[in-house]
């Protein structure tokens, strides 16, 4: 889960880790308000949305216009870069070119900038230990500094039995060039970023940049957390903190039915078990020469009402031409899968070619649940038979 | 004589007497495994699937020869479980619980470092010795004894190369699902070290997935390893967008080796046989069989 930079920021600050002050806004004229308790004479206007490249984006309806952060020098200009950014449409990089929509603004005082750094935390696989990257190319895209320089990144990894110990973020420091006063400042904010992540059980903390003050304070310019969702159980207060208007719709009624569903732009609309078994099953469309509409978990444990529901988040997207249901039952029997496809088919009176593989436990039971339905079922034998089928039968409707 | 488990392996189940836990002893015991009994905190005296239940691990390794491992409990206690496990020092541990937080994932890892225990998964479908030893949770009836070793990231794709392999007339030695998640017990390595050194497997299907790179380091043994053995590889998420996730420092860490294109290059050039569908894991082991 993800959350706004305002949140991020807030969160961090709880634990210690240096923020500039700053208010959120929803309408130019708290944006106006929020100005004037800060202490001027420079504010910065931050479109909150989730996604990067807000700075360097452009708002769809000014495309000449300015970006998503603007640093102004009056309240009244609070108020007029507030205006252009609510309720209006950003592009960035990271959005496609369909953009989202801001709906609120962090209004923050502007900064004396030294340096720009980088600097965030995350497990990484490979050694299954809480990492910490730093890096003197602050502010830039960090996949484009591990791309052209991997030198100038620093991983520190964290033993869990130990903890962060002084020496772990002096190592950092160092090799950031840091010097006098930098260094505690530097090591009290990775600390306490430590403790955070720790604690709110992160999977990734972001700061890019990171910056030096001319005055030696080291503060996080802008911060990205995105949270473990297996762990969402331990803190409800961050469930509280989901932005649902950043999310597809389709995807979150399937996250309320348990369901792992993923919005894609292809023809052909999947619903499997096992994510593995789903992207292979994409993968093998795309291979009969059509393209999957979308990724669909079922998951181990689903019922007939899961099945119901997975189907017609399926044929809620209007692209669909077609459905493949593939289901290798282990744990998922069969019988159920059959029984809720049966169930939602006559439900949504389907209009689209379906073609069902079944394989697994109680596969003879499932079989025959679909046969007696007396419902245009397509049955396949294996994976490839499946994939041919429901490609062949979307050309044939056309 | 196949990997990890066999006819002599003695299993307990942790969370025997739950639902899932339930469920799959059961199927276990149907298949064969030698179930000796369970252990759930608070039910210890009482006697479930007619096998004795324990209060905690400790007491069933003292009262009976343990060599296994089962975990059923639920994600918030699971890692209470595998820690639970080490602590007694059973030395194969299978965890199939699904979604385990991360962060307790990179603490038992610290534990598993220097114990005695192997853990397989967790999130993954467990191990299986086709007529020899069932843990986990994948459908006995589709394997077949015989010569090839499977090792995946994939639950049902797992199935899917067990079926293929079992239509070609092949079978299996031993199939290992080392789990999907981030952080786990065994990665890809440990497993194709066991493969390569064990006679019954004469040949190997890696199944991998986008992200992380242990394909990549995988196929790197591969190409290095003395002991060669014919081998199938596939990764699934050739078509799965890039992730949506919010900073990049994940893709970063893995050096931007973790997409399908580049863990199939990199299998390609330790010498494995790419199948290029899922559909033809069976037929490409056939040809390279063949040589």
């Amino acid at each position: 889960m993800n959350i706004h930079e305002y949140q991020a920021k807030e969160l961090l600050k709880g634990y210690g880790v240096a923020v500039l002050e700053g208010h959120v806004a929803w309408t130019p004229d708290e944006a106006a308000l929020a100005a004037a308790k800060l202490p001027g004479p420079v504010y910065v206007v931050k479109s909150q949305i989730h996604a990067g490249g807000r700075g360097a984006g452009r708002f769809a309806d000014d495309p000449n216009g300015k970006g998503g952060v603007r640093i102004v020098k009056s309240v009244e200009d609070v108020r007029a870069a507030a205006e252009a950014m609510l309720g209006h449409t950003l592009v960035t990089q990271q959005t496609g070119a369909a953009g989202k929509r801001v709906n609120r603004v962090y209004v923050e005082a502007g900064c004396d900038i030294a340096r720009e750094l980088y600097l965030s935390l995350l497990v990484d696989r490979a050694t299954a230990r809480v990492t910490i990257m730093a890096s003197t190319e602050g502010g830039m895209e960090i996949e484009e500094v591990a791309h052209n320089h991997p030198e100038k990144i620093m991983r520190v990894a964290i033993d869990p039995a130990a903890g962060l110990w002084p020496f772990d973020c002096r190592k950092l420091a160092y090799g950031l060039g840091l010097q006098g006063k930098q260094i505690a400042s530097f090591s009290k904010f990775v600390t306490a970023m430590y403790d955070a992540f720790m604690k709110l059980d992160c999977g990734i903390v972001e700061i890019n940049p990171l910056v030096v003050t001319g005055a030696g304070d080291v503060v996080a310019l802008d911060a990205k957390i995105s949270f473990d969702d297996n762990a969402l159980y331990r803190h409800p207060d961050i469930e509280k903190l989901r932005d649902e208007s950043e999310e597809d719709p389709k995807e979150l009624e399937a996250a309320k039915h348990m369901l792992n569903y993923v919005a894609l732009d292809g023809q052909i609309g999947c619903m499997v078990n096992g994510a593995g078994l789903a992207m292979a099953t994409m993968d093998i469309i795309k291979l009969y020469g059509s393209s999957p509409a979308n990724f669909l978990d079922v998951g181990g444990g689903a019922t007939k009402e899961r099945v119901t529901a997975a189907f017609k988040i399926i044929l809620s997207d209007p692209n669909v031409e077609g459905i493949l249901v593939n289901i290798f039952g282990g744990i998922m029997r069969c019988d159920v899968i059959a029984e809720g496809v049966v169930a939602a088919a006559r439900e949504v009176s389907l209009s689209v070619p379906l073609v069902v593989r079944l394989e697994g436990t109680n596969v003879a039971l499932g079989k025959e649940i679909m046969a007696k339905s007396g419902l245009p079922i397509i049955s396949a034998d294996n994976l490839a038979d499946a994939a041919e089928k429901v490609v062949k039968a979307v050309k044939d409707a056309h | 004589m196949a990997v990890l488990v066999d006819a002599n392996t003695t299993v307990i189940c942790q969370g025997f007497t739950g639902a899932q836990g339930t469920f799959h002893s059961e199927q276990a015991i149907a298949y064969g495994t030698r179930m000796v009994g369970g252990v759930t905190p608070g039910k210890g005296g009482s006697i479930h699937l007619g096998l004795p239940v324990w209060d905690t691990v400790a007491q069933a390794v003292s009262a009976t020869r343990v060599s296994a491992s089962a975990i059923y409990v639920p994600p918030a206690f699971a890692a209470d479980a595998i820690l639970e496990a080490i602590e007694s020092e059973i030395a194969l541990i299978v965890c199939i619980t699904e979604g385990i937080p991360v962060l307790d994932m990179v603490r038992v890892k610290r534990a598993l470092s220097g114990s005695r225990s192997l853990l397989i998964g967790p999130n993954c479908p467990g191990v299986i010795t086709p007529d020899a030893c069932k843990i986990g949770i994948m459908p006995g009836h589709i394997h077949r004894r015989g010569k090839v070793g499977i090792v995946s990231r994939s639950g049902t794709l797992t199935y899917e190369a067990v079926a293929q392999t079992t239509a070609a007339g092949l079978g299996q030695s031993t199939c290992v699902g080392i789990g999907g998640d981030p952080v786990k017990g065994t990665d890809f390595i440990e497993v194709l070290e066991m493969f390569l050194a064990d006679d019954e497997t004469e040949a190997i299907i890696m199944i991998g997935e986008i992200g992380g790179q242990s394909e990549i380091d995988a196929a790197a043994f591969i190409a290095s390893n003395r002991i060669k053995k014919p081998t199938v590889g596939f990764i699934a998420g050739a078509t799965a967008p890039p992730g949506r996730r919010m900073g990049h420092a994940g893709a970063v860490i893995s050096g931007g080796n973790d997409t399908a294109a580049a863990k199939f290059e990199a299998m390609r050039l330790a010498g494995v046989h790419v199948a290029e569908s899922p559909a033809a894991l069976g037929s490409t082991m056939l040809k390279a069989l063949r040589g």
